[in-house]
């Protein structure tokens, strides 16, 4: 059930040293990276299909193409390590145990989209594996596997600089995450109606999630078709898949795509521990619709196979509920995770996540009508696309698939 | 005027964060990292000396260290415990761990111990979610904690004293 592409080294000891990396096939791609032209590099990218690992499962190849070609001004690659989605951790798998998978990957996608200065944004939280990822890449520069040339030989300057964030959820988000960069509060951006790449201190950048880029010396190295043999045919190759809550075996195991979720519970996960049988699971970190022990029977583990049965796969972090826990319990905690981190630059989300935690403290407190679960779907549905950036919607798709589909766990909590 | 002032070793970082980025500005995060790092917390002095360090206004430095949670704005006990109360850990057993370390302190979320050794914060995900549950003391990640684990880091913390 397991395919290591990402976490291949992960079990080596010192895996995260430069000399192990090396010996275990680190930098192997760079060589042929540099017999191929930047285009060469992206269309094999696009080819590979290799989605955004983030969240969202955007295409990352024709995200690279909408970097201004014969620009005069520096573009930037800026890599998301900000990792604040509840029930996703993987990309601290990547900064503890393969950082230099990371650095080569930065060496590739900056080769590609012509950026000479890539940085890195982590949580502020992960200091620890900031450190180690710090060790590592002042291990590339002395080396001279970074820095003015790369690997001592290749005519291409790449600098590679960490930028530590101060705790804020919404800084994952890929504006709000430059807005931060440039010394700013998170606040996201308006979209443009167009596509375009995005714009740090105006100058062209590309955005791409930590295990996007980590995936990507291995498709320089092997091809696009030594990555679509994994996967299904529009979700192709791997995901680090990450399992919390009462199972036996919570952790982060790499999979293909097209995986059915409840063999990915019981066989790596381990199943629910003693005692405990399931009740539901949040898919894919927080923000994404919640699914019923029947509807978990059904699902695979793919963006196209989660859209079909109406939630979606997000970072593939999945978060285990039991059946002995509160649906309102845990929608109460969710709502104040969000309450707590609206930036508060759009009024639906800003004041909407206060009024649903609120209502939802009334309905614990046996204090709440059938018109209150009501008010909280009207609100829901007021958060829905009218707001900058995608975090009230998601807000909306949780707790309104929570408060739908448990709708008697909800009632009984109801005066009278 | 300002009374806060980098140490030597501080104002080195600072200096080589500056030649990192396209413009100064990026380096307010890592500024306010610097004041935290030295002085535990980021007082209203130091971010008079950051905003006259990037070319910023004083409000403009606090509109930013007022945003990010991490930025702690008063000072704080000598061991952080930042509790994770979110999903995961709340379905592995937070509330208890929360309810005991209230129990073996004296003290809630917020708060700071009398003898001024420990500080109680409750705060969202951490990332360590396959960890639940889970806290960060004094910024160290401890996962898949029980009783006695917490006791003993307590215990630990007391006789570093």
């Amino acid at each position: 059930m397991i395919t290591k592409i990402v976490s291949k080294n992960f079990d080596i000891p010192d895996s995260h040293k430069l000399e192990v990396a090396l010996a275990n096939g680190r930098y192997s791609s760079i060589d042929k990276l540099f017999t191929m032209t930047p285009d060469e590099v992206t269309a094999e990218v696009t080819a590979s299909g290799l989605r955004g690992k983030g969240g969202g499962g955007a295409a990352c190849g024709p995200k690279w193409e909408l970097m201004p070609k014969n620009d005069p001004r520096p573009a930037y690659l800026i890599v998301n390590g900000d990792e604040s989605e509840p029930g996703t951790f993987k990309d601290r798998q990547i900064f503890q145990y393969d950082p230099h998978l990371l650095i080569e990957g930065i060496i590739c996608t900056c080769y590609a989209i012509n950026a000479h200065h890539a940085y890195i944004y982590i949580r502020g939280e992960y200091k620890f594996f900031i450190d180690r990822l710090n060790v590592a890449i002042k291990e590339a520069y002395q080396a001279g596997i970074i820095g003015d040339k790369i690997m001592n030989k290749y005519d291409f300057k790449v600098d590679i600089t960490v930028h530590r964030g101060g705790g804020a959820y919404i800084c994952g988000e890929k504006s709000a995450l430059i807005e931060s960069l440039e010394g700013k509060r998170g606040h996201p951006r308006l979209k443009p109606h167009g596509k375009e790449c995005e714009w740090f201190f105006d100058n062209p950048a590309t955005v791409n999630n930590v295990e996007t880029i980590a995936s990507v010396p291995n498709i320089v190295e092997n091809g696009a078709i030594g990555y679509t043999k994994y996967g299904t045919e529009k979700s192709p190759g791997t995901m680090l898949f990450a399992i919390s809550g009462p199972v036996k075996n919570p952790g982060v195991y790499e999979m293909a795509y097209g995986n059915k979720m409840i063999d990915f519970l019981n066989i790596l996960g381990g199943g629910m521990i003693e005692g405990k049988k399931l009740k539901a699971i949040i898919p894919g970190g927080s923000s994404c619709p919640i699914l019923t022990a029947d509807e978990v029977q059904k699902a695979v583990l793919d963006y196209e196979s989660m859209w079909d049965i109406g939630s979606t796969l997000g970072t593939g972090g999945m978060i285990v509920i039991d059946e002995d826990t509160s649906m309102v319990d845990v929608a109460k905690n969710i709502i104040e995770f969000y309450h707590h981190e609206s930036c508060g630059q759009c009024t639906p989300c800003r004041e909407g996540t206060g009024w649903i935690d609120k209502i939802l403290k009334k309905v614990l407190n046996g204090d709440a009508s059938n018109e209150d679960l009501k008010t909280i779907l009207d609100v829901c549905d007021t958060m829905n696309g009218k707001t900058v950036c995608v975090f009230a919607p998601a807000v909306k798709d949780i707790i309104s698939s929570i408060v739908k589909k448990f709708p008697q766990e909800f009632k009984t909590y109801l005066k009278n | 005027m300002s009374t806060f002032k980098y140490s030597p070793e501080n104002e080195a970082k600072f200096q080589e964060y500056v030649s990192r980025y396209p413009k100064i500005d990026s380096c307010m995060l890592p500024a306010l990292w610097l004041v935290q790092e030295q002085e535990g917390w980021v007082s209203p002095e130091s971010m008079v000396y950051v905003a006259d360090k990037i070319g910023k206004t004083p409000i403009q430095v606090y509109e930013v260290a007022t945003f990010y949670t991490m930025f702690n704005l008063k000072p704080i006990g000598k061991h952080h415990i930042e509790l994770c109360k979110t999903i995961s850990c709340m379905l592995c057993g937070s509330r208890e761990l929360k309810k005991h370390i209230k129990d073996t302190l004296g003290i809630d979320a917020g708060q700071t111990s009398q003898d001024g050794l420990f500080t109680l914060s409750e705060v969202e995900c951490l990332g360590a979610c396959g960890g639940a549950p889970m806290f960060a003391l004094n910024g160290v990640y401890h996962e898949k904690l029980t009783i006695e684990k917490v006791d003993k880091l307590i215990k630990e913390c007391k006789n570093d004293n």
